[in-house]
């Protein structure tokens, strides 16, 4: 499209090798240690798949990546900014790393247009022209142009995380963090949302995806990462990681959800 | 069809839509849901009708037939003098109209106020009335350019030949409306600043917000009024007096800010966590956050509650009259209190027409507040 040839579309690349470091890394909520001694390097381009029992700390560690969690102890550096309470440095990081929520966390005020533009008007400063077709571009590839007009409480639940993934593109993020993208949808609209993932990853997009569909894993991810009681108990490239898990508390959840 | 008796069923055709049964619709349905639904709701319904029945044909010949138009003194209003039944004595709202309205506001230069409420009306009309655009300008136009040049209007300013009219000439339902609206265009930011305050992360921002509130809220707003009125004099340095009507405007400003406050925190409290993470993880600041996010949908949830606080606002306005102010109330009462206007009937008059103004105030806020609610409700369900 020709309109389309004009834009800056070209995903934002990592300056370092490492998009993600985190050493020694440790948080507590109030009295309760919820993630213990995390050490974890996520290469640039890489895509990891964390699951676990529920209360095992995986959406909290994902959550630190982008400060909406704050840890007490250790380290993250993002794309080589180390992350403090400086909030220049945390709005730089988060301008770069997108998130999609288990409850889409859409603006319900907002139409779905206004979602995707406020971002990139607001943050980035771009004219509300170039916005609203960088906005039309990602709605048609999450395949819901025909929306943008209407408010997200009209749409389904597959169609509002579509529209959620598409809101971080907007932002044209260096890194994606996942948090259950699929847990509120009911089954019919899982897939329509895994395809958009599948296709972000073809891409080359760095991800993280805290989820618990085990074919989309084996499908797209470098690694996987196991957690429980806070800490990273096993990791292994997915089909390892199924056919052969090491640690009895990964042999026992695999056991749990894979039927 | 297959009964569903047998186990095996495979529908060979999905049935159509097809449209509801024809309701009984009609006065007469209406009147049987509504009034004579039950043998209790009959009698209540007849009990009610036979007690109207008693009531409104008196109250038609109080206010309108027997009542008198047009007066100059209490005597055309006297029954004994005019040797007949007398009902309301409108004459006495009517030989008094401009007084009600303006207080001592010199004659000759009343076209000032009425400039002012036109202006007022323009003002509100174009922020309140969906249909007319540009919403950001009507919104300078009420809060920034309105005051100043409402204030030069009713004050005066001798570089443009607009004569100084003192406060203590003000009166009126004029007073009313300008402690009024500075009531409300004062409170609504104030407020809205005390809320994010009360809820910040910064120590010094929450706590001074809650010491403001939680003040402010303690006190009655009489006191509030006579501290402005009686105290604040004694703590400035001699010869700076403050206006008496700015030092209640401050009060009555700060008093509202407070409640203002309350109400929209509670419309904050109602976000979900995820509104505040899905702003913070695009990467928008504080107030970018607040601003386009959050308190576009928690003033939504509370207009009820800012709208109940106007009312408030309005009618607690007749508060100032002691602290020597000549709202609307007052100058009612001052005429009242006029030998040549005693009578014993003429207070009737006088407060049944401050009732029907401040009822249409009130009420017409509270009917544009539902219409804002189903507007909003349209406009974005959940």
């Amino acid at each position: 499209m020709a309109a389309e040839a004009s834009l800056n579309l070209k995903p934002a690349k990592l300056t370092h090798e490492n998009a993600i470091e985190i050493k020694g890394m440790n948080k507590w909520f109030g009295a309760f240690h919820v993630l213990r001694d995390i050490d974890l390097t996520i290469k640039r381009g890489e895509r990891v798949v964390v699951c676990g029992p529920s209360g095992s700390g995986k959406s909290t560690l994902i959550r630190c990546i982008n400060r909406l969690e704050e840890h007490q102890k250790g380290s993250i550096i993002v794309d080589g900014t180390e992350l403090t309470a400086d909030v220049k440095k945390i709005d730089e990081i988060r301008r770069d790393v997108g998130m999609v929520f288990q409850h889409f966390n859409l603006f319900p005020h907002l139409t779905i247009l206004e979602n995707l533009t406020l971002a990139p008007i607001w943050v980035k400063k771009l004219p509300k022209k170039e916005a609203e077709d960088i906005a039309m571009h990602y709605l048609r590839r999450v395949k819901i142009p025909e929306q943008a007009q209407k408010f997200p409480g009209q749409l389904s639940g597959g169609q509002q995380q579509r529209v959620a993934i598409a809101r971080s593109l907007c932002m044209s993020p260096k890194i994606m963090l996942f948090d259950e993208p699929t847990s509120a949808l009911d089954p019919e609209m899982v897939k329509e949302v895994l395809d958009t993932m599948v296709s972000l990853a073809e891409d080359g997009m760095t991800m993280i995806c805290v989820t618990h569909e085990m074919g989309f894993a084996r499908q797209v991810a470098n690694r996987v990462i196991f957690m429980d009681l806070g800490q990273i108990v096993e990791a292994n490239v997915p089909d390892e990681f199924f056919k052969n898990p090491q640690h009895e508390r990964t042999k026992l959840f695999l056991s749990q959800i894979l039927h | 069809m297959s009964g569903s008796t047998e186990l095996k069923f495979v529908r060979s055709q999905f049935s159509d839509a097809l449209p509801p049964p024809m309701r009984i619709s009609g006065i007469l349905h209406w009147a049987r849901e509504n009034l004579f639904s039950s043998v209790f709701n009959t009698i209540l319904t007849l009990l009610i009708l036979y007690g109207l029945f008693q009531i409104i044909p008196g109250m038609i010949d109080r206010l309108i037939i027997d009542a008198v138009w047009t007066a100059n003194s209490s005597k055309d209003c006297n029954p004994e003098v005019l040797g007949k039944t007398v009902g309301v004595c409108w004459g006495f709202v009517n030989a008094h109209w401009g007084y009600f309205i303006f207080g001592q506001y010199p004659q000759p230069l009343r076209w000032r106020p009425e400039l002012f409420f036109a202006l007022e009306a323009v003002g509100l009309v174009w922020l309140l009335a969906p249909s007319i655009p540009r919403k950001d300008w009507a919104m300078i136009y009420f809060f920034i350019i309105f005051p100043v040049v409402g204030f030069i209007l009713l004050h005066g300013s001798p570089a443009l030949g607009l004569p100084i009219v003192q406060t203590h000439f003000w009166g009126g339902f004029l007073v009313s409306i300008v402690i009024g609206t500075v009531g409300i265009v004062i409170s609504v930011p104030v407020g809205i600043l005390l809320a994010l305050g009360r809820r910040s992360r910064m120590p010094v921002a929450r706590t001074a917000s809650v010491v403001i509130i939680e003040f402010i809220r303690g006190v009655p707003l009489i006191t509030v009024l006579f501290m402005a009125n009686v105290m604040f004099p004694l703590f400035v340095p001699e010869g700076w007096r403050p206006d008496p009507l700015l030092r209640v405007l401050v009060g009555v400003a700060l008093f509202f800010s407070a409640y203002m406050a309350e109400t929209v925190r509670g419309g904050l409290q109602a976000i979900p966590r995820g509104q505040y993470e899905a702003a913070q993880a695009l990467g928008l600041s504080y107030w970018q956050m607040m601003v386009k996010i959050i308190l576009p949908q928690a003033l939504k949830i509370v207009i009820p509650g800012i709208v109940n606080n106007f009312i408030g606002l309005l009618k607690d306005t007749t508060l100032v009259a002691i602290v020597n102010i000549f709202d609307f109330l007052k100058v009612i009462e001052a005429a009242l209190n006029n030998p040549v206007w005693r009578l014993s009937q003429m207070p009737f008059a006088g407060y049944l027409f401050a009732a029907i103004v401040y009822f249409i105030l009130c009420y017409g806020m509270a009917r544009y507040s539902m219409s804002v609610e189903k507007r909003l409700a349209i406009d974005h369900r959940h």
